[in-house]
């Protein structure tokens, strides 16, 4: 069992990725500290304050009072100029001067800032006697999967799917044909089924630890779960590797050298780092782009992989994105044996 | 044991528009070190991957061990009794020697255990190591040894001592003759005169993808009519002609080769005195004189009028 050859050339595959301290750092590690970063940066502020200023003049301090009053806002008295200076750096959300009428300085694209203003006028207006005309209750819900980390994840594990994907099996491949290991193998009753299927396996057995890796850190540090069935996520995740490999195969059956097939990788990869809505909604192209930026294969896996992990969708209900990286993966296959070169 | 290990016969292999191999008859027999012979550029690659199935010829007949490559379902069949060393394969750096070992040996039916083969090239000590971490000899070595792991009956060599030191170089040499022993055949392709000469029976000398001369070295050093060579420069440039050199007594052939001339003789000490009375009586000196017993690499120079490392 363990002399047969298939067994040895995934053992193999193994060995010269996890001996490969950047290559794991690449696959591992970076998808992580991405996260982290993001996640960190990112992350909802919650009930945090709003910060406003007061500008100093007559009644100032008065007030400041008010509008300390509302538990969103946080309050500080500054002059004139260092009140304007802190609104252009983004210190502060609004400027409230103290004359009347009163004078509300915001810059009005801000989200923040037109919340702020929202908020002190409330509470102002109220101080001065103007009175709720309805009765109302505040429900608050904190639903799990709105967060720019629960988007966030779903689309790293895509990325990194793609890259361990294309990058791990087409690199090592052209380095076996530059390095004549290639035309070595061809030399030996190896089967050429064997030395591929050595690639699909070992990427299986990755694609295990990555997922672990990444979902294991989503959930530790920042609790975002999986509200789909874990089967579903599991046979994506599969689907999404398979079909990456499938590239991979494409894009390394006749490059010669490294170089040029990694120039290959980074046109084929690139597009779909800024289109495929890893890090932002790809709604936010064009009407006109949609049709192709939605047949990407990073589009559709993503799109499933959210659409399970945060919308708790089954397999059945992802039909589109399925088939679209199934496609890919079909079709990848079946060209890159047509014109792959072995040796 | 009747059958030739290699048969070929009219040969022929172009790249674009240069000839590697232009019409090459060949018979290698059982049990025999065959050696093929030439400078860079002669072909000597090109032939020895057509015989392995690595290279489809253009055309003519080639048969290993009694089979075709043409034959498809024979292919996997003829794979399994040859062990193959290609002149410029680099072996996965990260794997160790054993584990490399392992894996070649997954892909025959009958083979030596890895123990055993890394005795036979003397790497036992170097099992776990990192391939990266070898010297140029024992990554030769383990070549090699991922070359006969597999039992093979026939077994090729494509320039296996090419930029080695002499010691690992004969290290080779001595597995290449524990192989022959146990009634291995082997074909090598070299471009070390001394090489061919210690390891082969027979040798075809090639140039420009034909076969110039095929014989036991010991034939073609006698082909040349004589033992021995003397080689020398004159001083200043001054003329003697060539007619002068060739009727000194046992001069069989002069070649004249840059600014240096080489004689083959019979015997050295009747030569030499002659040549240095020549030169006296001509009133010209010698600026460098040598001898030595008649090579190979003489004979190739003697068919070409080229010299063989830089042909």
């Amino acid at each position: 069992m363990r002399d047969h050859p298939l067994v040895q050339l995934t053992l193999t595959r193994l060995r010269e990725f996890y001996r490969e301290p950047e290559a794991v750092f690449w696959v591992f590690g970076f998808p992580i500290v991405l996260a982290f970063g993001l996640g960190i940066a990112f992350r909802n502020r919650g009930p945090s304050e709003l910060p406003v200023a007061v500008q100093r003049g007559a009644g100032d301090t008065a007030l400041a009072t008010i509008i300390k009053r509302s538990p969103q806002l946080g309050v500080q008295l500054l002059d004139s100029n260092d009140a304007r200076a802190a609104l252009r750096a983004g210190r502060v959300a609004l400027v409230v001067t103290p004359a009347d009428p009163l004078v509300y300085r915001y810059d009005s694209t801000r989200t923040e800032s037109r919340l702020a203003r929202l908020e002190a006028d409330a509470v102002i207006q109220a101080a001065r006697g103007r009175v709720d005309a309805a009765r109302v209750r505040d429900e608050h819900s904190a639903e799990p999967g709105a967060r720019y980390i629960d988007f966030l994840i779903p689309g790293l594990l895509g990325m990194n799917l793609m890259g361990s994907g294309i990058w791990g099996v087409g690199f090592a491949i052209v380095q076996a044909r530059s390095k004549r290991l290639l035309k070595r193998f061809m030399a030996t009753p190896m089967r050429k089924t064997h030395y591929l299927l050595g690639f699909i396996f070992s990427r299986l057995a990755f694609l295990v630890l990555e997922i672990a890796a990444l979902l294991g850190f989503g959930w530790f540090m920042f609790h975002v779960g999986v509200r789909g069935s874990l089967v579903a996520l599991s046979l994506l995740t599969v689907l999404g590797s398979l079909t990456f490999a499938g590239l991979g195969l494409l894009v390394a059956s006749r490059a010669r050298t490294v170089e040029g097939v990694s120039g290959l990788m980074n046109l084929v990869m690139l597009p779909m780092w800024i289109a495929s809505g890893t890090f932002f909604a790809y709604t936010r192209f064009p009407a006109a782009l949609q049709p192709f930026v939605r047949i990407l294969p990073l589009t559709a896996l993503n799109d499933a992989l959210r659409g399970v992990m945060i919308d708790g969708r089954s397999l059945a209900g992802l039909g589109v994105p399925v088939s679209i990286l199934g496609v890919w993966g079909v079709a990848s296959f079946g060209a890159a044996l047509l014109l792959f070169r072995w040796r | 044991m009747s059958t030739p290990a290699v048969v070929c016969r009219g040969l022929r292999k172009r790249y674009d528009d240069v000839v590697a191999v232009a019409g090459l008859d060949l018979e290698v027999a059982n049990g025999e070190c065959f050696g093929l012979l030439g400078p860079n550029g002669a072909g000597k690659t090109t032939t020895i991957e057509m015989l392995e199935g690595l290279t489809p010829p253009d055309g003519g007949e080639l048969v290993v061990l009694g089979r075709r490559w043409d034959d498809r379902r024979a292919r996997r069949a003829l794979q399994e009794r040859l062990g193959i060393q290609l002149q410029d394969t680099q072996l996965s750096e990260k794997l160790t020697v054993a584990e490399t070992l392992r894996l070649f040996r997954s892909f025959y039916r009958r083979s030596h255990t890895v123990e055993e083969t890394l005795r036979r090239v003397a790497l036992e000590d170097k099992a776990h190591a990192w391939v990266g971490k070898l010297s140029g000899g024992q990554k030769q070595r383990l070549s090699v040894a991922c070359a006969l792991i597999g039992r093979p009956e026939l077994l090729f060599l494509d320039e296996p001592t090419t930029g080695l030191d002499p010691q690992s170089r004969r290290q080779l040499w001595d597995i290449v003759a524990d192989f022959r022993h146990a009634g291995g055949t082997v074909v090598l392709t070299t471009h070390y005169m001394e090489e061919a000469e210690r390891l082969c029976e027979r040798v075809a000398i090639m140039d420009r993808g034909r076969v110039i001369a095929l014989g036991s070295p010991r034939e073609l050093i006698a082909s040349l009519g004589a033992e021995h060579v003397v080689e020398f420069a004159l001083a200043d440039h001054a003329r003697v002609p060539e007619g002068e050199f060739a009727a000194l007594p046992g001069v069989r052939a002069v070649r004249p080769m840059g600014d240096r001339i080489a004689l083959t003789v019979e015997r050295v000490h009747e030569a030499v005195p002659a040549l240095l009375a020549l030169m006296a009586k001509s009133n010209a000196e010698l600026s460098d004189l040598e001898t030595h017993h008649a090579t190979l690499e003489d004979v190739f120079v003697a068919l070409t009028g080229r010299q063989l490392r830089d042909a």
